[in-house]
């Protein structure tokens, strides 16, 4: 593909932003939000009235309690926004998929400045219950009163008990012991690395000390995935703006440039039916990736990948192309190779295992500050070029590329 | 540890689509639409066949035996008071691209694993024949790698 096809690259993120994150901040979705995009367009440079366009993943209400983050029209007119260009919705090539589309919009002219933004709440909204099940993918209805029926993809799922992702992906998990002969002393390390990075950013969840011991005596929650395997829900806004190319010379901040997105999903839709329960969408989304870009694997500096289950981790270390495929357990054995040190630094901030479910922007807004070189102690020494990013797991999946300088 | 999968279980809407499905337990065997045209089965149910896009799609019994692809003790209490129950995805004796996410009952935890074969129950509630799978009795486990 020629260059001047990949209109990803007409794109840059100028400005970075994120509200307070933290566990039950009982403050609204809105709130959350406004501030992060208050950060983020004044990081870009820019005011309110330079933003054109605005995106969101997902909005308007999808999933349980607090997953969904304020609707794009909430958001416009809180800031009284005049939009050439808006969207939103969760269908597509994961969270990031509202910054992809903005990549878009800037590409065709439709705006020059985006604020894109995910806000979850779903630490106030689980309140003093225990994480949600029944997450996430919409299809129950009620009927009199009694007990919620369900549709869609639920109907095959949730009569079974099998009522969260955990389930699910604890499947995948189970398969790839088998397969590949995966350990939970190698799951481990997703978990610890977390921590480690976790340790050295001051607004993470959780910061203290985890060991091997501690991983290892944790208590299940659907097996073979345990406490530390799962996200932890967290109240925060990431916020980021998707601007033209043309503007990267006047933005105050060394922006970072899109090189390259990955949208493809070719196996079917589903978390259980998806031919290759050990790649999933991951597969697709990172090989239309590669394809196109001169970059491959060896040239990332910086790993920044979904651990919403550290399971999930290590699909996308195999079809993103640092291992071979099965080969993830052993690449990640004894943690050396992931650290901040390592020969591919990931999930620096310490991820949503342990800095908290951002639900995928996170990792986004983390890739950002490691190219600007403004990670602080946790800042990937040798001033790191090219980021990954990757979000989503099972039949979710969408991975970005980007570079500090122009491709 | 429970043998007979969650203590509470939230059922399907049955609709002109899945009718068939959810009650084809009542006599004690498991449907799948199958294409008339090409033969495959189809899961979930579709409006016309997905592989050759025949409109030739009925329900057809299937033999209830399958292999478990893969397997999760559910250990988390999303419902109160839950004894932990074994969750499965089976993949059906017929075709190896028809999975089933299910209960598998009446065995241990310890005794699970991947490539054994199992045959279809029914757990009936309300308007719903639920498929669940057992193991079959003396059934080797086989290598399912490439199921």
């Amino acid at each position: 593909m020629r260059a001047d096809q990949l209109l990803e690259r007409k794109a840059v993120i100028s400005g970075i932003g994120q509200s307070a994150v933290g566990r039950r901040l009982n403050r609204s979705d809105l709130d959350l939000t406004v501030e992060a995009a208050l950060v983020a367009i004044a990081d870009a440079g820019l005011t309110r009235d330079d933003i054109d366009g605005l995106s969101t993943y997902p909005g308007m209400g999808m999933g349980p309690g607090g997953f969904a983050g304020p609707a794009g029209p909430d958001v416009q007119d809180a800031l009284r926004l005049k939009l050439n260009w808006h969207d939103g919705g969760g269908e597509g090539p994961g969270q990031i998929r509202a910054v992809m589309a903005a990549c878009l919009a800037v590409a065709a002219g439709l705006a020059r400045h985006v604020l894109v933004y995910r806000t979850v709440t779903e630490s106030t909204a689980q309140g003093k219950g225990g994480r949600q099940a029944l997450g996430g993918m919409g299809g129950m209805t009620g009927s009199g009163g009694g007990p919620p029926r369900m549709m869609g993809f639920m109907q095959w799922t949730i009569p079974f008990g099998a009522v969260s992702a955990t389930n699910w992906l604890a499947q995948v998990a189970r398969r790839r012991m088998y397969e590949f002969g995966l350990t939970r002393e190698q799951l481990a390390q997703i978990a610890l690395n977390g921590r480690r990075n976790a340790m050295l950013n001051p607004i993470a969840i959780f910061r203290e000390p985890l060991t091997m011991e501690d991983y290892l005596a944790a208590r299940m929650i659907s097996t073979p995935l345990c406490l530390y395997d799962c996200d932890i829900p967290c109240d925060g806004s990431t916020a980021v703006i998707v601007s033209h190319v043309d503007y990267a010379p006047d933005a105050p901040r060394s922006v970072a440039h899109v090189n390259a997105i990955g949208t493809a999903i070719r196996g079917r839709p589903s978390w259980d039916q998806f031919d290759d329960m050990t790649t999933m969408a991951a597969r697709d989304a990172a090989a239309s990736m590669w394809k196109r870009t001169e970059l491959t694997p060896a040239d990332v500096d910086v790993a920044e990948l979904y651990d919403g289950f550290s399971i999930l981790t290590m699909t996308w270390l195999e079809e993103l192309g640092f291992c071979g495929k099965g080969e993830s357990g052993p690449f990640v054995e004894g943690g050396e190779r992931i650290a901040l040190g390592g020969e591919l630094p990931l999930n620096t901030s310490g991820g949503q295992l342990s800095a908290g479910r951002l639900h995928g922007f996170g990792f986004l807004h983390e890739a950002c500050l490691q190219l600007r070189g403004e990670g602080g102690a946790r800042q990937v020494a040798g001033n790191p070029e090219v980021a990954v990013v990757a979000n989503g797991g099972g039949p979710i999946a969408g991975t970005m590329l980007l570079t500090r300088g122009p491709a | 540890m429970t043998a007979s999968g969650p203590p509470f279980r939230l059922l399907p809407r049955v609709d002109d689509s899945n009718r068939f499905y959810w009650t084809s337990g009542a006599d004690g065997h498991l449907r799948f639409q199958r294409c008339g045209d090409c033969r495959h089965y189809v899961h979930p149910p579709a409006p016309r066949c997905p592989y050759c896009l025949a409109d030739a799609l009925a329900p057809e019994a299937v033999s209830g035996r399958g292999v478990v692809h893969s397997y999760t003790v559910n250990m988390q209490q999303w419902f109160p008071d839950a004894e932990p129950y074994i969750i499965g995805l089976v993949t059906i004796a017929e075709q190896d691209d028809v999975r089933l996410t299910t209960n598998i009952i009446d065995t241990e935890a310890d005794d699970m694993a991947i490539g054994m074969e199992v045959e279809v129950d029914f757990v009936e509630a309300e308007d719903v024949w639920l498929p669940v799978f057992r193991p079959v009795a003396g059934a080797a486990v086989t290598n399912a790698a490439a199921s």
